[in-house]
């Protein structure tokens, strides 16, 4: 690691105000992953600032009706509430889908947010990266790109995001809240991550010393259609290939609102508008769930290696709708795809 | 409040970034002094010479590292001591008490649930982080929550049940 000084914040306006003045400074909470990009020298902030004191470790009721998660909530006490498990159970499923037990112990949920979105080649400092050092070439493009992004790519960077957590909260329609030398703002989750573009060095929208505080539930939790499937080379503690959160809300035995999103395949959690749109009015079943998989995977390309993805995710939308629909959401422990 | 250690810094770390802080390890407290981008794990080995916490993969995939910081199961080895500072810290070392092994020791013996026994203190550290959190209550359960700790020897079935007889027995001081 290189050496860096340390400061802990006692107050948001402390913390903001520390990481405003220094740019090369950075915020650690749970640590899981920038600390391991650190010793790989992939990631050198000359300052950190400990937010861990300050008090945004509670999970209250929102005023509309849904759930306030505290930035610093851990992915286990988030993943273990009542409420999440009762109202939010798409979300309590996508998190124990990731990582490992002491890992979602330590990650927070403002630090699931802010992981990276990487690749093996952004790790490797011997080789080309964008997302490390711009302008250096991408090492994945024409290279080994199993794990690869097959939407949103450009042709500076094909990274994926490899958050759980995130795809639950893309469907589940969550708002960021965030604080910042200007005052707090709302980020909309699907603003809040970017597409590499010609940046992808930057993975998010949050502006220099903005700190997320919360994440935001809405009332409508999906609590009786959903379902989480990670698809994966390896059936625990590994990244996904594809998944995919599915939540539906049936009325008379028809769609009358559906939520999709995937991960594992872009360099953000995917989610389609048209294809849920698409699924309204419907009866649950096969022939729209393909169509909505068809609308989402409409410019989806393969890199090579990747290829497999685009059949796989296809074929994973269409499970997890089936799953979601018939109220049998996908256990994260009998791996058995149901 | 027991002052075990000298308070002098390792070689390399400038006493201008070094800070003072306090672990209570095992019960016993040790003050050190500490440049921030030491881990926990590496405090734990090199200051405090509690070796028995491993380091294997240092990048939180192996869990040969896992300590309980407050009673939470957690990798040492993505975690600055600097942070921890305050924290209480269970290390294998302070499993047995007047010479008894704790249960899951005794449990990981009887079962032979170990060949190498590199990963064993992780192995058991986080098995204790399991129990804590009750979340575990079937042979399936055991072996996704005991996920984050792999065995290069391929003891798993043995640590399972190892894991197993004590989750049913509940005894100890968990």
């Amino acid at each position: 690691m290189t050496p860096f000084t340390y400061t802990r914040a006692r107050n948001i306006e402390e913390a903001v105000r520390a990481a405003s003045r220094d740019s090369r400074s950075k915020f650690i909470a749970g640590g899981t992953n920038l600390l391991d990009l650190m010793k790989e020298n992939v990631e050198r902030p000359t300052h950190l600032i400990d937010i861990t004191h300050l008090p945004l470790k509670s999970i209250v009721k929102a005023e509309d009706g849904g759930l306030l998660l505290g930035a610093l909530t851990t992915n286990s006490q988030v993943a273990y509430d009542e409420r999440v498990i009762q109202h939010y159970p798409l979300l309590a499923s996508a998190i124990r889908a990731g990582a490992s037990p002491q890992l979602r112990n330590a990650a927070t949920t403002g630090g699931n947010l802010l992981q990276r979105t990487r690749c093996y080649y952004f790790y490797d400092t011997a080789m080309p990266c964008n997302k490390r050092m711009p302008g250096s070439g991408c090492g994945a493009i024409g290279g080994t790109n199993r794990i690869h992004a097959i939407l949103g790519t450009s042709d500076h960077c094909i990274a994926t995001n490899p958050s759980d957590m995130c795809v639950a909260l893309a469907a589940l329609g969550a708002i960021v809240n965030v604080s910042g030398s200007e005052g707090t703002r709302k980020i909309a989750f699907a603003d809040f991550h970017r597409l590499p573009g010609e940046h992808p060095e930057v993975d998010t929208t949050l502006q220099p010393g903005e700190l997320v505080t919360s994440v935001e539930l809405p009332a409508a939790g999906f609590s009786t259609n959903y379902s989480y499937l990670k698809l994966r080379d390896r059936l625990s503690y590994a990244f996904a290939l594809v998944s995919v959160a599915a939540a539906l809300r049936i009325e008379d035995g028809v769609i009358a609102e559906a939520r999709l999103a995937l991960g594992g395949v872009a360099h953000k959690p995917w989610r389609e508008l048209a294809a849920e749109e698409s699924l309204k009015g419907k009866l649950p079943g096969s022939l729209g769930f393909s169509e909505a998989a068809d609308r989402i995977l409409t410019d989806a390309c393969g890199q090579g290696d990747n290829d497999f993805k685009v059949s796989l995710a296809r074929r994973a939308i269409i499970r997890t709708l089936e799953q979601a629909a018939a109220g049998t959401p996908q256990s994260q422990i009998d791996k058995k795809i149901a | 409040m027991n002052k075990l250690r000298d308070t002098k810094s390792s070689a390399g770390e400038s006493d201008l970034h070094t800070m003072s802080i306090v672990l209570h390890v095992n019960g016993l407290d040790h003050h050190i002094d500490i440049a921030p981008w030491i881990t926990l794990l590496d405090a734990l080995r090199d200051r405090l010479d509690l070796t028995g916490t491993k380091k294997g993969c240092d990048h939180g995939q192996c869990g040969a590292c896992t300590v309980l910081v407050d009673g939470v199961r957690v990798n040492s080895c993505l975690t600055l001591a600097v942070m921890k500072d305050g924290a209480d810290i269970t290390t294998v070392e302070g499993l047995e008490t007047d010479g008894r092994l704790h249960a899951l020791q005794e449990a990981f013996v009887k079962y032979d649930a170990f060949q190498c026994g590199y990963c064993t203190s992780g192995q058991i550290l986080s098995a204790i982080g399991l129990v804590k959190e009750g979340h575990a209550k079937t042979h399936d359960e055991i072996r996704e929550l005991m996920s984050g700790n792999l065995c290069r020897c391929g003891a798993y079935p043995n640590i399972v049940a190892a894991v197993e007889e004590v989750l049913q027995a509940k005894e100890g001081p968990i």
